[in-house]
């Protein structure tokens, strides 16, 4: 009776008790998002009221400056940002149900940093390459990343446990770091270039860019959508899902691919953007539950979410100044990495 | 036949027995309440690795642009190079005002590290621990490249307070925080020490992002760890901490013996564990707080260096932490020697070429402890 009421206790911990109400709370979080987007769009050095965003968007009239300036720089910068928001989210909610590891995202395991090495990389050899040439770099630079510290974190017969897979990505980063400020130090024209952008800012990010980098992880979503119910059987636990006849191995490949596009893509068009990836998904699945069908969409929405909002609070708090959003979002990601490893991890 | 192979068996026995009896050496002083128990092998290792870092050194003191041949370098040191030689002001110049400091700056700050090092693998009991790990490195980091960013010009000598500052801070607020129920689990260590470095390091880029892009530069290569153009004032100032931390942290090695064994067992025996800890944890932050003041942050000596000092000379600290000291300033010379010479005329940051040696090596280790 008791193991009884703790299981239905443990069902109800999510903050949606009933099936039926996941759909419309996931209605909820687009309307707030759409909400979020639109208050980023007014706000800025000229504020705009949300009628002429409306016009903007909709009635388009290129002689009105302030048209001009939403559909130029406010409205691929708020777009951007939700992309960058949902795709580490998703990102870091697959590699979490993976790895089973509460603190998996794609900053601390070192991902962003080889993705941004193999940016820098190339603006180094190439002095100022096209913008497809950061797409491109950053998508090697996270899968080698995301390789080697998957392999290393998980050799051996404990499997990837969080403290292993941690400090796995903790050495790759501080390695990969030091390769990129050998490259900085070397030559200031890069360094003057580039470091705006490696703090993790979506200020200047033009349409061109955010629709180059909007198929990629417009695939990596759909993908990491399709795989969603495999994940959560690897939740389980990889002996439960190889008992259900699920073959791991493929799965992982796939999930792993998506992580790679959806983390990649992510830091080519914003820079590496840390934490997102680590709070999230356990939001998510706090509204939500266990179930991946329903934590991957949430984690989109929320992450989209959350990085507008980090990037509105990182544009007030400095006026006239910016913060870039990446140190906005490591001031509130620290202290609930913090609360993780206080209260969630076990061993 | 039979008995043959079972005499051989009772000798291989005896043997492994004879092998695996540790040959102690007791130190003890009248004077002072100490008493040193050292592997036999402890004083043999000492003397292989200073035999080895003085020959790197004076190696070390000869390569360069200005190349002087290792024997005028081993008479200017010892000031027997004759007052008529043709080079004698040029080789004195270089050797004493040039390369000796430096090679002898990190010579220090890889000893300050490495026994950092070792302390908190001791407390952690996390062979994988070290200073860069703890996020100590990155507070201090931070402290320092706000100085340089922000307050232009101010002496040299507020480095070192600025980063001292900087990792006392980090380290109290990662022990607080790691704090649970009666105790500061080793692992919550150091997974609030990940989360402390990566906010910190993103504070320091925040610094950099916005300063002017020549100090930016500056800073970049000071984060990275560099021992370029040090002088006496900075060989002095790292001896004053090493006098007076390292015999501390030699006398504290029976303490972290015993904790090495668990907080239940350590406290078994009578031991305020989370006192020593923190005193522990003390010494150990102020090493590294020094070291990256002097040099910046140099990461995977602390790591690096303890890890293979044990192999050496056994887990026991009495004997570990004093020849862990000699080989991470070993490490250091021969790093710098290696960073100079690699991509010369240039030169890499010695932050760069431990990186670079260290990562390969911490992967090993973890491959290694995988079970």
């Amino acid at each position: 009776m008791a193991v009884k009421a703790k299981k239905a206790n443990a069902n109800t911990t999510r903050l949606i008790g009933s099936r039926s109400l996941l759909l419309p709370g996931l209605i909820v979080v687009a309307v707030l998002l759409v909400l979020c987007l639109l208050w980023s769009i007014t706000l800025g050095a000229a504020d705009i009221d949300a009628n002429t965003v409306f016009e903007a968007l909709f009635h388009y009239d290129n002689t009105e400056f302030n048209h001009l300036i939403i559909q130029t720089v406010r409205l691929p910068r708020v777009l951007a940002g939700a992309m960058v928001g949902a795709a580490l989210a998703v990102a870091g909610a697959i590699m979490q149900g993976l790895t089973r590891n509460p603190l998996a995202d794609s900053g601390i395991l070192g991902i962003n940093a080889g993705a941004a090495f193999a940016v820098v990389l190339s603006v180094w050899l190439l002095g100022n390459p096209s913008l497809s040439v950061y797409a491109i770099a950053a998508l090697g630079g996270a899968a080698v990343a995301a390789v080697i510290v998957y392999g290393l974190g998980s050799i051996g017969r404990g499997g990837a446990t969080p403290l292993r897979l941690t400090l796995a990505g903790v050495i790759l980063t501080a390695f990969v770091s030091a390769l990129t400020t050998t490259i900085l130090i070397q030559d200031q024209e890069t360094l003057d270039q580039i470091r705006f952008w490696t703090a993790g800012a979506l200020a200047g990010r033009d349409m061109p860019l955010v629709l180059q980098t909007a198929p990629i992880l417009l695939v990596g979503m759909i993908g990491s959508l399709m795989i969603s119910r495999q994940i959560t059987t690897i939740s389980l636990g990889e002996d439960v899902a190889k008992g259900l006849g699920q073959n791991t191995l493929y799965v992982k490949i796939i999930a792993a691919l998506m992580v790679v596009l959806l983390a990649g893509g992510a830091v080519s068009l914003a820079g590496p953007i840390g934490f997102v990836g680590l709070i999230v998904p356990h939001m998510a699945r706090f509204v939500a539950g266990v179930d991946y069908r329903w934590i991957i969409p949430y984690s989109a929405l929320m992450g989209a979410v959350l990085v507008t909002v980090a990037d509105v609070a990182a544009r007030i708090v400095l006026r006239p100044q910016e913060l870039p959003v990446g140190i906005m979002m490591a001031i509130i990601g620290a202290p609930f990495f913090i609360y993780l490893a206080r209260w969630k991890v076990r061993r | 036949m039979a008995s043959e192979q079972v005499t051989k068996k009772v000798n291989q026995k005896a043997a492994a027995e004879q092998h695996l009896r540790p040959h102690w050496i007791a130190v003890r002083s009248k004077y002072l309440p100490v008493s040193l128990k050292l592997d036999r092998r402890v004083p043999l290792m000492a003397l292989a690795i200073l035999a080895f870092t003085l020959v790197v050194l004076v190696l070390s003191i000869s390569y360069g642009e200005y190349d002087i041949s290792p024997v005028d370098v081993v008479r200017t040191l010892l000031g027997t190079l004759p007052q008529d030689h043709p080079e004698f002001r040029n080789y004195n110049l270089v050797v004493h005002t040039f390369r000796l400091p430096r090679i002898l700056t990190a010579f220090l700050v890889g000893a300050a590290l490495a026994t950092s090092g070792a302390i908190m693998q001791g407390i952690t009991r996390n062979p994988l621990a070290e200073p860069g790990i703890l996020g100590v490195s990155a507070g201090a980091g931070l402290a320092a490249v706000s100085v340089i960013v922000w307050f232009k010009d101010v002496p040299i000598s507020w480095l070192p307070w600025a980063a001292f500052g900087g990792a006392l801070l980090t380290a109290i607020a990662i022990y607080t925080l790691s704090w649970k129920d009666g105790g500061s689990a080793p692992v919550r260590l150091i997974l609030i020490g990940v989360a402390f470095a990566a906010v910190l390091g993103s504070l320091t880029s925040f610094m950099l992002v916005f300063g002017d892009i020549n100090d930016v530069q500056q800073a970049y290569v000071w984060l990275t760890g560099s021992v370029y153009g040090r002088n006496w004032e900075h060989v002095r100032t790292m001896s004053l901490w090493l006098l007076i931390l390292l015999p501390i942290a030699i006398f504290s090695a029976r303490q972290l013996n015993i904790l090495n064994l668990g907080d239940e067992i350590a406290r078994g025996l009578g031991m305020r564990v989370e006192a020593q800890r923190v005193l522990l944890l003390v010494i150990s932050v102020a090493l590294a707080a020094a070291a990256v003041a002097v040099a910046g942050t140099i990461g995977f000596v602390g790591l690096v260096a303890p890890h293979i000092t044990r192999r050496l000379v056994g887990p026991s600290h009495d004997g570990m932490i004093p020849v862990t000291a000699l080989f991470g300033g070993a490490l250091l010379v021969l790093a710098d020697l290696i960073g100079r010479w690699i991509i010369s005329p240039s030169e890499l940051p010695i932050g760069i070429v431990t990186a670079l040696i260290g990562a390969p090596y911490f992967m090993y280790l973890l491959y290694r402890y995988r079970n």
